[in-house]
C-alpha cells in the first residue's frame, strides 16, 4: 500500500501538482487518469522519488520515503519497478541483458539463472526471438514490453507504469493491460498505472484518480466513473464519440 | 554567481560518482570497454597528428637554425613535442573527441530516462556511468601520451629526412641529447590531470541536461568548451607546480 498525502509539485514558480493525497492499494490496479499535460508523470515521478515533492509524504507501507537515507533508499527501489513512459530501455545493452541488468546488479544469481529469469519474463510480454536485438532495433510497441518484462525481473513489491499502453496498437494494449492486472493480483503488488486510454480504464480500473489542474479531481472505481456527473470528468471520459454514444448522448 | 554554482554542482556529482562500485565485476568490464571506446579508438588521430606536428616542428625548427648546431633541431622537437604538445594539445584535440561524445551520450540517456531508471533501481546511477569512463581514460592516457611523442619524433625524423636541411644523423644526436626522464613523467601526469578533466567536466554537462534534445547538443559543446578552458588553465597551474 502506498499512501501520498498532500502532495505539492512546482517547477519554476509554477504549481503543476497541488495538494494531491490519496491512498493505492496492494493487489489493486490503481489509475492515475487525465489529460495529456495534466501532471500525471510529475505526479507518478514524486510517488517514486525521482522527483523531490515541494511538500508531502509518501508513505511505502508503514515507511516514510523521504526520512531514509540514500542508501536505504537505494535498498527500498530494488522493490520497486518502474516503466517510463519512452521505455527507458539501455541503449547499450540487448533486449536480454535490459532484463537481465537488475538481476546482474542485484542478485548472486549466476548468468545462466540470469537469462532464464529474463526469458521467463519475456516470455510473459509475449516477447520471444528479440533477445539478441538492440532496443534502436525494435519496434516502439516491443519496447515496451521489454521494459515491462525489465520492471518484473525482481518481483517488485510496487509496480509503476507510465502510460503503459500508449503507441500500442488495440490487441497488444489489452494483452498488456491484461498483463499488468494478473501479476498485480498473482503476486500482489502495488500497482500505479497513469494513463488516458478510456479502454484501459473501464477493463483494469479497480480504483480510479482522475486530476485536473494538478488537483484530485474525482476518485472512483471503473463501475462509478460513467454515472458520475462531475462535469470535467465527463468531458474527459466522453471526448469520443463512441463513449458518447455508449452513454446515449448522441 | 552561475559559475560558482556550476562549480558546487560539479563537485557534488562527483562525489558522488566516487563512491565504490556495487558490483566490481561489472565495474571492471565497463573500465575495459571505456578504455577501448575512449582511448584505443583516439589512437589513430592521435597518430596523425603527432607525426605531422612532430614533422613541422622539425622543419621549422630547421629552417630557422640561424648558425645554432645542428643537433639543436632534435633536441628541440623532443623537448616541444614531450613538454607541451603531447600533453597539452592532444588533451585538447581528445575534449573535442571524447568530451563530446561523453556528454551527448549521458545527456541523451538523461532525457530518455535511462538515469532516471538506474535511479529506480537503487543503481548509483552518477557512478555507474561516470566512474568507469574517469578510471578508464586516466588508466589509459599515459600510453596515449608514450605513443604520441613516439609518433612525434618519428615524424620529426621523417620530415628531417625528407627535406635535407639538416643531417638524419645530427636530428637522432639531438634527440639523445640531456635527455631528462623526469620532463616525460611531469607529461604523462599533466596527461592523467587531463583526462580527468575531460571525463569529469563533460561528463557533468551530459548529466545536467534537464529536458529536450536541443539541450543535449548545447551541453556537449559546452562540455568540450569548458573542458579545453579548464585543461589550459590547469596547464599553467600544473607547470608551475611541477617545473
Ligand atoms: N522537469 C520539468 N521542468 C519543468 N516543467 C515540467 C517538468 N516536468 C513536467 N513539467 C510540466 O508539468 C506539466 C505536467 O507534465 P506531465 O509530464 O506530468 O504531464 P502528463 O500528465 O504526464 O502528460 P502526458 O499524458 O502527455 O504524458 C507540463 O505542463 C510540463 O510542462
Ligand atoms: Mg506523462
Amino acid at each position: 500500500m502506498i499512501t501520498a498525502r498532500h502532495i505539492v509539485k512546482s517547477f519554476n514558480g509554477k504549481v503543476i501538482i497541488n495538494d494531491i493525497s490519496a491512498t493505492f492499494e496492494e493487489g489493486k490496479t490503481n489509475l492515475i487518469i487525465g489529460q495529456s499535460g495534466s501532471g500525471k508523470t510529475v505526479l507518478l515521478k514524486c510517488l517514486v522519488g525521482l522527483y523531490d515533492a515541494d511538500s508531502g509524504e509518501v508513505w511505502f507501507r508503514d515507511v516514510e520515503y523521504n526520512a531514509l537515507s540514500t542508501k536505504e533508499k537505494r535498498l527500498a527501489r530494488q522493490q520497486i519497478g518502474m516503466l517510463f513512459q519512452g521505455g527507458a530501455l539501455f541503449d547499450f545493452a540487448t533486449v536480454e541483458e535490459n532484463v537481465m541488468f537488475p538481476l546482474q546488479m542485484f542478485t548472486g544469481m549466476t548468468r545462466q539463472e540470469q537469462r532464464a529469469r529474463a526469458n521467463v519474463c519475456l516470455k510473459r510480454v509475449n516477447l520471444v526471438n528479440a533477445n539478441k536485438c538492440m532496443p534502436s532495433e525494435i519496434s516502439g510497441g516491443m519496447q515496451k514490453r521489454v521494459a515491462i518484462a525489465r520492471a518484473i525481473a525482481l518481483n517488485p513489491k510496487y509496480l509503476f507504469c507510465d502510460e503503459p499502453n500508449s503507441g500500442l496498437d488495440p490487441k497488444t494494449s489489452i494483452l498488456i493491460d491484461a498483463l499488468i492486472k494478473e501479476i498485480t493480483e498473482e503476486y500482489n503488488i502495488t500497482t500505479i498505472i497513469n494513463t488516458h486510454d478510456m479502454n484501459s480504464v473501464m477493463e483494469i480500473g479497480d480504483n480510479v484518480m482522475f486530476i485536473h489542474n494538478g488537483r484530485k479531481w474525482w476518485e472512483g472505481s471503473r463501475h462509478d466513473i460513467l454515472s458520475s456527473d462531475n462535469r470535467e470528468l465527463n468531458e474527459f471520459v466522453f471526448a469520443n464519440n463512441l463513449a458518447k454514444k455508449a452513454r446515449g448522448l448522441m | 554567481m552561475k559559475f560558482f554554482a556550476s562549480i558546487g554542482q560539479y563537485i557534488m556529482l562527483l562525489w558522488r560518482v566516487f563512491s565504490l562500485p556495487q558490483k566490481w565485476k561489472i565495474f571492471r568490464r565497463q573500465v575495459v570497454n571505456e578504455m577501448y571506446s575512449l582511448g584505443i579508438m583516439s589512437t589513430p588521430i592521435v597518430a596523425i597528428v603527432s607525426f605531422f606536428v612532430g614533422a613541422v616542428i622539425a622543419i621549422q625548427t630547421a629552417l630557422n637554425l640561424a648558425g645554432l648546431p645542428a643537433y639543436v633541431v632534435g633536441f628541440a622537437t623532443r623537448e616541444s613535442l614531450i613538454l607541451e604538445f603531447c600533453s597539452t594539445m592532444i588533451a585538447l584535440i581528445l575534449a573535442g573527441k571524447v568530451g563530446s561524445s561523453i556528454a551527448s551520450q549521458i545527456g541523451s540517456m538523461r532525457i530518455s530516462e535511462q538515469i532516471d531508471a538506474l535511479e529506480l533501481m537503487g543503481v548509483n546511477a552518477a557512478s555507474y556511468l561516470i566512474l568507469p569512463k574517469i578510471i578508464g581514460l586516466v588508466l589509459l592516457v599515459p600510453f596515449i601520451t608514450i605513443f604520441s611523442i613516439t609518433l612525434g619524433i618519428f615524424g620529426g625524423y621523417v620530415g628531417i629526412l625528407v627535406t635535407d636541411f639538416i643531417g638524419g644523423n645530427n636530428f637522432i644526436e639531438g634527440i639523445q641529447m640531456n635527455f631528462m626522464p623526469y620532463y616525460v613523467a611531469y607529461s604523462i601526469i599533466k596527461s592523467m590531470v587531463f583526462a580527468f578533466i575531460i571525463t569529469s567536466v563533460s561528463a557533468y554537462w551530459g548529466y545536467n541536461v534537464k529536458r529536450g534534445s536541443l539541450e543535449v547538443g548545447k551541453n556537449s559543446t559546452r562540455a568540450v568548451v569548458m573542458s579545453s578552458i579548464s585543461i589550459l588553465v590547469f596547464n599553467l597551474v600544473l607547470t608551475e607546480l611541477l617545473l
